[in-house]
């Protein structure tokens, strides 16, 4: 239903094309894992995003920021194409995972290689261990389950927190914790990109710090993209930062120049706290 | 004190018992039938009670193991059909209806549930008696099912919407389909819900007797086959209640007090069952 509303874009774009008026230099030899292409986004007949182009380099964490309602989550959910569980949502544009356009391909086979961490901790009703399984037992995974669940909650820094009671139910963690399991529960499945919308929002400073080295130790691991609003994080993890502002790509940088030599007044008007 | 003062102190206590009061009454209600029935009915109770056939007029003693055997092949049946229809219609309403197909269906499902257990008698009747030319479980069983659907369906469905929507992403970002979603999420997460919902529909129909009066009938002996007409307690006990007989009124209390037995005892185990497993906090 979806690919009908879509023009048809090449789906071989050139590298070049990725940077856009907003994008500043970005590194050569710089490999994009994912490709935002000229993407607009309508939930109904208002429209929330305006040609965005991005590129998730391979490897990095690559973070969003704005005021609320710039869209930020919105361009996020694109990437995995939750957007779709909302009635009315339609997209224009191409997005490409390995070259691969994400809107043509089967949509749970995309959310398998794109893993989500939402705002909210939100583990299942039900044990530390089936909550990290989840994923392997729903796609069939032939690996030893405990072996898998063990790796997972080792890179998500909780192995040692949990071990001793793996079949605890998951809600008798903490906030943290929960979110941790949320991101166990996500890297159980090997994804090549990992989403995560404002994931310390819920949290206490200390999950938060805990939740950040981590992710920085993750990248290795997978791409990661992030959702923030706090721009200290921001400037702390990630190695792009993209600025939103009402729909709009206004800056896409390396992490420490927009932060230093933003490129964009509205972006050094953002980061200096002059609004948002 | 000024009188105004005094005023709303007498207003405020005033209230205050009412409402103590009427949460007493309608607490006691409960135990002042219990209470009645175990008067009447527990000196009746024996063990030929649940063993033996009814005894014929004027002979004392006979118990009622052909209509407790009754009710549970009605109730098996009309579970059988009711549930599922009424759980799979609420999946299908709570998580894949547009609101105009959801608004029809649950108001449908209303306007069914309020229609007079006696209509639905008849409908049983002129559906499945009347074409197969006998009284039988068949049709009691499909009369008490019929019941069952949309008190199944509505409280299902409540249940199901109130699994919250971070759940349904959570599990739907990780590459489940919409049915994987449901089936492993969402249902599990909401089971103990359905589960009380399934059995408050269940204990409802256990008590009803106008439907049955002209489907299932009534028999003094073991029913002879599904097709054939059985007794069953709720009719049992009218037939009793009725009755110029002191024996079998005395009966017709036991027979009260073994259907408000079955009913808590389920209750119970329902809630010893619900007690187990993880609940999802409420947020």
């Amino acid at each position: 239903m979806h690919a009908s509303v879509r023009p048809a874009v090449p789906v071989n774009i050139p590298p070049t094309t990725v940077t856009s008026a907003a994008t500043r230099e970005m590194p050569a030899a710089l490999s994009m894992r994912m490709t935002i292409f000229k993407v607009n986004f309508y939930y109904g007949s208002k429209q929330t995003l305006f040609d965005i182009t991005l590129g998730i380099a391979t490897n990095k964490v690559t973070a969003l920021i704005g005021p609320s309602g710039c869209g930020k989550s919105t361009l996020i959910r694109t990437l995995n194409r939750m957007y779709e569980t909302v009635r009315n949502a339609r997209l224009e544009g191409e997005i490409l995972l390995d070259g691969q356009s994400i809107l043509a391909q089967d949509v749970t086979s995309l959310r398998r290689r794109v893993g989500m961490v939402f705002q909210r901790p939100n583990p299942f009703p039900k044990s530390i261990f089936d909550n990290v399984a989840y994923g392997l037992r729903i796609n069939g995974s032939k690996l030893p389950l405990s072996e898998a669940v063990e790796k997972s909650l080792r890179h998500a820094a909780l192995w040692e927190e949990v071990k001793d009671h793996l079949h605890k139910s998951a809600y008798e963690l903490s906030g943290g914790q929960q979110q941790r399991l949320c991101i166990a529960r996500a890297l159980a499945v090997e994804p090549e990109v990992l989403l995560l919308d404002e994931p310390c929002s819920a949290l206490d400073p200390i999950s938060t710090a805990k939740i950040e080295e981590l992710l920085v130790q993750l990248k290795d691991l997978c791409t990661i993209v992030t959702v923030t609003h706090n721009m200290q994080q921001a400037a702390r993890i990630s190695d792009f930062t993209a600025f939103l502002l009402v729909g709009q790509l206004i800056e896409f940088s390396p992490t420490p120049q927009l932060f230093t030599t933003p490129g964009d007044p509205r972006t050094e008007a953002y980061i200096t706290g002059r609004f948002g | 004190m000024s009188a105004r003062l005094r005023w709303r102190k007498f207003v405020s206590g005033f209230m205050l018992t009412m409402t103590g009061v009427c949460a007493v009454v309608a607490v006691s209600v409960l135990f002042f039938i219990l209470g009645y029935l175990v008067f009447h009915g527990g000196t009746s109770i024996s063990w030929s009670f649940f063993t033996r056939l009814p005894a014929p007029v004027g002979e004392a003693g006979g118990g009622m193991a052909n209509a407790i055997v009754g009710s549970a092949k009605l109730l098996m049946l009309a579970s059988l059909f009711g549930v599922p229809i009424g759980f799979f219609g609420a999946i299908y309403l709570a998580e894949f209806s547009g609101s105009t197909t959801a608004f029809i269906v649950r108001y449908a499902a209303d306007l069914l549930n309020g229609v007079p257990s006696i209509v639905i008698g008849i409908f049983a009747y002129s559906l499945v008696v009347l074409p197969f030319k006998h009284f039988s479980t068949l049709a009691g069983g499909f009369a008490l099912g019929l019941m069952m659907i949309p008190i199944t369906l509505r409280s299902t469905e409540e249940f199901l919407r109130a699994v919250p929507n971070a759940l349904r992403e959570a599990a739907m970002a990780l590459g489940a389909s919409k049915w994987k979603t449901i089936a492993t999420v969402i249902v599990p997460a909401a089971y103990r819900g359905i589960l009380t919902a399934i059995l408050l529909a269940f204990a409802r129909v256990a008590g009803e007797t106008a439907p049955l009066l002209f489907t299932a009938f009534g028999n003094r002996f073991w029913s002879p086959g599904w097709n054939q007409p059985t007794a069953s307690l709720p009719v049992m006990i009218f037939t009793y209640a009725i009755a110029p007989y002191e024996d079998w009124h005395r009966q017709a209390w036991a027979a009260g007090l073994v259907l408000l037995g079955l009913i808590l005892a389920i209750n119970i185990v329902a809630r010893a069952i619900l007690s187990r497993g993880i609940a999802v906090p409420r947020s």
